[in-house]
């Protein structure tokens, strides 16, 4: 299956290891993937605060960059989250039908990572080691927009050598939420405080999940506290097993 | 009137951020929020899951919900209709001062100087206490959350239950002093006991009664309420007058919808199966509860809430409260720093829009957008998209005025929307600030301080710095060449 690699903007920028990590286990698993230079943003940052008339541009960007592709992954579920639950409301605001057309011709043949290995592909080992004690951090959109349920947790299972502890309070939002760290820093600053004490409290040495913006957060305060542990990408683990370290 | 009209459904004009950082240093009201909303939610979900209809009752009620609303002067004059004919007066307020007026008329032509009053969040969202008492009338709460808010001249931080931010030690200092009961214990069965003694005497005298409405039922004309303690069932038959002050989107069809309501509401307000008081009563029966019933039909900027198609479903509330108990936010900060009558994300949504937007513009921004609240709605409103919804009513607005043109805010997301149209601009971007971040960086290759509104998140949290190399260049470089013309 030829599979395009939409990295998204804060993965490019920040996190490029993410975006080999998932080159790698896809080719791994035999698949040939294709990177679209052209490639921005999804617009999430833009819609989510409210700048709805500017995420509309960088919506048609989207589509017309991936309009032909075979398969879109995306390493990322609250972008992911943002094409399901708003490209075909944007596209309608702006009165434009041919484009929330194109939206719901592409949107099914868009994935997030986890998701696509699971889901699409039907892979739950991919082979991966990663000896180290891991608890996974579910995502707000992960769960209650893409509706993952297990499968990150079923991925991690199969990796060879990972001891999962199983984190409190797992539905509770890390306070991230975009613009939202920032324009009420100190709730979400208290968010976090009890997001990472759960961390804290598994005994992990690493947290990982499907979205870097959330493991941006969380590291953010893990690094100022000057704690042990570490954030990785999920696909990072799952790159994992042929000698190299992994980890933020 | 020829200005937009600012209700008294917001309390002052602190802006959310404001009001929650002052919020966050009460160590007291935060552990009292954490364990309440930490208990309701632990029975919500359990007795949710028991049903194994539970998602076809959430989507059934919102789609009851959503009918009446949009046949709401339909339903709306059927009720009237109805009521009517059962022997009730059905009065129709377009806003708060009309409903004040309309009410204290009323208790007035009775010469009565005191009402008892169930629980009411509209009676709180048109000020009618404070209304009542600048003319003489003493208003009783009689449901013991709304009781220890009066005798503590404290406002209420929850829907439903309002005093969810004081614990029982805070409600026993207060009894003892507002009830003169110096020896009162701590335990709940104290605590009620003496709520029940100070009550019970003006259950027996008083004359006029206050009550809000769960659900107007249009083809009965009958009104209901849910409540656990009983003093509702007092208030509901023992004055000889009541008055209900209900919104007009409380309508439902039919007596039968209750069905589901009855199901979904007490599950997700109080983790209860059924609550323990559920009355339904229609007009007035002679020798049989009051004999004279009227119902005040509150509009108070809900109309134009109904004609905005994006954010209507806004009215399918019920106020059961269970998005208060799921938010992450209302967690740490409880109530109160909504600065409103309605807390909470349904709050963030409904203060701002009955406000038409002229107070509360920092409340739909008071979310990380998590889903908590959309996820346990018992009628499916979907609160993150109502959210962004009026958060880009907010930008609009702003962006109309030269100030908000050139506030930072808006020129970082007009630079941002620039860059993102144009993969080249956005890698010049990339390379650009690699270079420029080297200011903030320090030696650990952390960014601990950033300036202006980016502190806000430095001030608790670092950042790592941008890496030498971003995806976009590794790609370039290891696979670029070959591949390059394979999609073009």
């Amino acid at each position: 299956m030829r599979i395009s690699l939409f990295i998204t903007c804060y993965n490019d920028a920040l996190f490029p290891e993410t975006g080999k990590a998932v080159v790698k286990v896809l080719e791994r698993l035999g698949h040939e993937i294709e990177f679209r230079p052209e490639q921005t943003c999804c617009g999430q940052m833009h819609w989510n605060t409210g700048y709805l008339r500017e995420a509309v541009p960088i919506i048609r960007h989207f589509v017309k960059v991936y309009q032909e592709a075979e398969t879109v992954v995306v390493p990322s579920s609250s972008c992911v989250a943002m094409m399901r639950d708003h490209y075909v409301k944007a596209a309608e605001m702006d009165g434009d039908a041919k484009l929330v057309a194109d939206v719901e011709a592409l949107l099914p043949r868009v994935y997030e990572f986890s998701e696509f290995l699971v889901r699409g592909l039907g892979v739950e080992d991919v082979g991966a080691s990663y000896p180290h004690k891991v608890t996974y951090h579910a995502s707000c959109h992960s769960m209650r927009s893409l509706h993952l349920g297990d499968i990150p947790i079923r991925l991690l299972k199969k990796v060879r050598g990972l001891a999962l502890q199983p984190i409190q309070d797992i539905q509770e939002c890390c306070g991230f939420g975009g613009t939202f760290a920032i324009k009420n820093a100190d709730v979400s600053s208290a968010m976090l405080a009890d997001k990472v004490r759960n961390v804290l409290n598994t005994g992990a040495e690493v947290c990982t999940a499907v979205d870097n913006s959330c493991l941006m957060h969380l590291y953010g305060s893990l690094h100022r506290q000057r704690t042990f542990v570490k954030t990785a990408h999920l696909a990072e683990i799952l790159a994992s097993g042929y000698g190299e370290a992994v980890g933020a | 009137m020829s200005e937009v009209e600012v209700r008294e459904i917001a309390w002052n004009t602190r802006d959310f951020p404001e009001a929650a950082k002052d919020l966050l240093e009460n160590s007291q009201t935060r552990r009292n929020v954490r364990h309440a909303t930490n208990v309701i939610q632990g029975k919500r979900n359990k007795v949710a899951a028991e049903l194994p209809d539970w998602e076809d009752l959430r989507e059934a009620g919102s789609e009851v919900r959503a009918h009446a609303l949009r046949h709401l002067d339909y339903y709306l004059t059927q009720f009237e209709e109805k009521c009517t004919k059962a022997g009730g007066h059905v009065h129709w307020a377009s806003d708060a001062a009309e409903a004040n007026r309309i009410i204290l008329e009323l208790v007035q032509k009775h010469e009565a100087k005191e009402v008892i009053k169930i629980k009411t969040m509209t009676s709180e969202e048109v000020g009618l206490n404070a209304h009542l008492e600048k003319n003489g009338v003493r208003p009783i709460e009689t449901d013991l959350a709304e009781l220890i808010i009066q005798l503590g001249k404290d406002r209420p931080s929850h829907f439903v239950a309002p005093a969810l931010h004081v614990n029982r030690q805070q409600v026993r200092a207060m009894f003892q002093r507002e009830m003169n009961l110096p020896d009162l214990g701590e335990e709940p069965e104290d605590l009620a006991t003496a709520a029940r003694n100070y009550l019970r005497e003006k259950f027996l005298r008083v004359k006029v009664a206050v009550s809000g409405g769960n659900f107007l039922i249009a083809d009965t004309g009958g009104l209901c309420i849910l409540e656990s303690e009983g003093n509702g069932r007092m208030c509901l038959t023992l004055p000889d007058v009541l008055i209900s002050i209900v919104g007009i989107e409380k309508v439902i069809p039919s007596f039968r919808d209750l069905e589901i309501f009855l199901q979904t509401v007490p599950r997700s307000a109080t983790g209860e199966r059924m609550n323990p008081y559920n009355s339904v009563w229609t007009g007035v029966h002679p020798g049989d509860g009051p004999k004279e019933f009227h119902v005040v039909l509150l509009d108070n900027g809900r109309s134009p809430i109904l004609a905005d198609k994006e954010a209507s479903q806004t009215l399918k509330c019920v106020r059961c409260a269970a998005c208060l108990n799921a938010c992450p936010v209302y967690h740490q900060t409880g109530g109160h720093a909504y600065e409103s009558v309605y807390a909470g994300p349904i709050g963030a949504i409904l203060t701002p829009q009955l406000n038409s937007m002229e107070q509360g513009r920092s409340l739909p921004y008071a979310s990380s957008l998590c889903g908590a609240c959309y996820e346990v709605c018992p009628v499916k409103i979907n609160i993150p998209e109502v959210l962004i919804h009026l958060r880009g009513k907010v930008v609009r607005e702003d962006q109309a005025t030269l100030g908000g043109k050139l506030s930072l805010w808006n020129i970082g997301m007009q630079a941002a929307a620039f860059l993102f149209k144009d993969s080249d601009r956005l890698a010049m971007a990339e390379r650009v600030g690699r270079v420029g971040q080297k200011v903030f960086v320090s030696k650990n290759g952390f960014i601990e301080a950033l300036p202006l509104m980016l502190s806000g998140w430095t001030q608790t949290r670092d950042l790592k710095a941008m890496p030498v190399q971003s995806f976009r260049e590794w790609w370039a470089k290891e696979r670029g060449a070959a591949k390059k013309d394979s999609h073009d």
